[in-house]
């Protein structure tokens, strides 16, 4: 599958560019610290504000520090935040989710409830509410993104669960006694992994976004740390001065969304044979 | 029709329930006192003592709970930890703003994406679907508080066509007003907008393919005709459903946007709560904008009931 997943990636030439973006990003959040001409926190006054030049190709902030280090390094930041707080919303709504589908009942009602209700609140808003809680910082930021996107995962698995559960092979491994555990490792989550797949990457998007937002508010990462959110924010004080202080963060965040974006569509475009026939029907159309 | 309505009604309240507790659970959950933290150095013994009282922190958890529920409901939110000035008074004074702003917002998205996205499924794989699919791709994955700032730098510091920031009462001077809206609602509109023109031209694209809409076209119906009296009536119920999910995105959005263009409405309250650590008026927020969320999805429902006979007769 992951063979075939791949080759139906590289045929859909949007999703190969968004994944070569994806792979320069990673490249650069690997080693962006050693890649940046100057050390990003580095302050020199009397280079403040200075436009786009040879020696800083993105200007300079209101400290004189180097724009283009400063988004490089934040690259980091970015992805961090974004893998760890997708990993914590991924596993909590893998085990709700598979609970819920599984066992049904009272389980399924309270804890799909649960979900609902963190449903209802506004994304951002949630998040905010949770770091008001836990108090601001890169760490707390991932919570609360992860605790956000919880219920859209427990949703998705609980769904696919269902559906799942009530197959053939299922029942056959029950009857030869399989556990559940077995069953649920076994026949039932590899079953479910493309839905789960396509939301993760989509899902990905969302938290670099999200932290982006909540830094920007100046609930995620604190100075004088680097990220992309945090940089927009000064960057905003000074628009009218110094628009490139904004300018760059924003596009970098832009370019790294909307690559996790034509990825996610690539990839559900790839594993749902229902949409893809829509779409190869619509190529021909 | 009517089994379904009391159904969804019962629904939503249960729903408001559940939102209650978690709203209700901030202050509840927020490390260290509350109120110690709100008052900071202005910290007064008899003045914390009574905002204890008042709020009912000394009583026990459900108790609390009982109280701020069965106060919530006739209205009554406590006061701000802050200013002491009562919670509905401050929300009341912020709902227009945000109202303002979503319902505009909503129209420019509605505006850009009923147009684009019924062209680009009618016209499928043709230039204007091409452009319509890139702009709903790109604009997806545009930040709001970021395209906001180049708007600003755009539309009021380079052009001087718009002001940059500010809030003026459409009551008070409807032109003005209408002036200070434009580039809150372009920032989240347009956002808003690239997802509905994704769903509008699948749902429509979906309808068109259906049995009904090529026995039209066969009986000799023009295209757009065969678009207007089969395919629409049968994509709005989607549509709807996709506005309906569009406004808690709405919602959450005005936070940012709020913030940016200094717009006095709910979002921006929620945030200055939450930097000014007034734990009872970020409350009072949360719970406004979550209920405004919960209200607007069940009138999406009635929507439904208005739009597809089948759910009627259910």
């Amino acid at each position: 599958m992951t063979r075939r997943l791949f080759l139906l990636l590289l045929g859909n030439r949007l999703a190969l560019a968004g994944l070569l973006v994806l792979a320069v990003l990673a490249a650069v959040a690997v080693v962006g610290p050693w890649l940046a001409p100057y050390d990003p926190n580095a302050v020199d006054v009397p280079g403040r504000l200075a436009g786009p030049s040879w020696a800083h190709p993105f200007g300079t902030d209101n400290l004189g520090r180097d724009v283009l280090s400063r988004v490089l390094v934040g690259a980091r930041v970015s992805l961090q935040v974004g893998f760890v707080a997708v990993g914590i919303s991924l596993t909590a709504g893998l085990l709700i989710g598979l609970v819920a589908g599984f066992y049904s009942g009272a389980a399924d009602a309270l804890l799909m409830r649960t979900m609902d209700v963190l449903f209802a609140f506004p994304a951002i808003l949630l998040a905010i509410a949770v770091l008001a809680i836990l108090g601001p910082g890169i760490t707390n930021a991932m919570i609360a993104i992860g605790i956000v996107y919880t219920p859209i995962f427990a949703r998705i698995v609980r769904a696919a669960t269902l559906v799942v559960s009530a197959q053939l092979y299922v029942r056959a491994a029950r009857a030869v006694g399989a556990g559940d555990l077995r069953i649920l490792l076994r026949h039932v989550l590899p079953n479910i992994a493309a839905p789960v797949i396509v939301q993760t990457s989509l899902s990905l998007a969302f938290a670099i976004l999200a932290e982006a937002a909540l830094s920007f508010l100046g609930l995620g990462v604190q100075r004088p740390d680097p990220a992309w959110g945090r940089m927009l924010a000064e960057g905003r004080d000074f628009v009218s001065q110094a628009p490139w202080m904004g300018i760059f963060p924003g596009l970098a965040i832009f370019a790294t969304v909307l690559a996790f974006n034509v990825v996610g569509d690539g990839l559900r475009d790839a594993l749902d044979p229902r949409q893809r026939s829509v779409i190869e029907s619509r190529g021909q159309g | 029709m009517a089994r379904f309505l009391l159904w969804r009604a019962l629904q939503t309240v249960v729903a408001m329930l559940g939102v209650s507790v978690a709203v209700f659970l901030i202050v509840q959950l927020v490390p260290g006192d509350p109120i110690r933290l709100a008052l900071g150095t202005r910290f007064d013994e008899e003045l914390y003592q009574a905002m204890r009282a008042r709020a009912g922190l000394d009583q026990p958890l459900l108790t609390q709970y009982g109280g701020w529920l069965a106060r919530a409901v006739t209205g009554d939110l406590g006061v701000s930890f802050r200013s002491g000035e009562p919670v509905t008074r401050l929300l009341l004074a912020r709902l227009g703003p945000t109202s303002l702003l979503a319902g505009a917002a909503l129209a420019v998205a509605l505006a850009i994406a009923l147009p684009l996205g019924i062209v680009s499924a009618v016209r499928s794989g043709s230039l204007v679907d091409r452009i319509a699919t890139g702009f709903s791709q790109l604009w997806i994955s545009v930040p709001d508080f970021w395209s906001g700032i180049m708007y600003i730098l755009l539309f009021a510091l380079l052009l001087g066509w718009l002001p940059a920031s500010g809030y003026v009462s459409p009551l008070d001077d409807p032109v003005r007003a209408a002036h200070h809206l434009v580039l809150p609602a372009m920032t989240v509109g347009l956002i808003s907008g690239s997802v509905l023109t994704r769903f509008v031209r699948s749902a429509v694209l979906e309808a068109l393919h259906q049995d009904y809409a090529r026995t039209a076209r066969a009986k000799g119906l023009s295209r757009w005709q065969t678009v207007r009296r089969h395919v629409l009536p049968n994509a709005w119920i989607s549509i709807v459903t996709a506005v309906g999910l569009q406004l808690g995105f709405l919602l959450g959005g005005v936070v940012i946007v709020e913030v940016i263009f200094e717009w006095p409405g709910l979002g921006r309250l929620a945030y200055d709560a939450v930097v000014r650590r007034d734990y009872s008026l970020l409350q009072g927020a949360v719970l406004a904008i979550a209920l405004m969320f919960l209200v607007v999805n069940f009138l999406v429902d009635l929507l439904y009931g208005y739009l597809d006979p089948r759910v009627r007769r259910r």
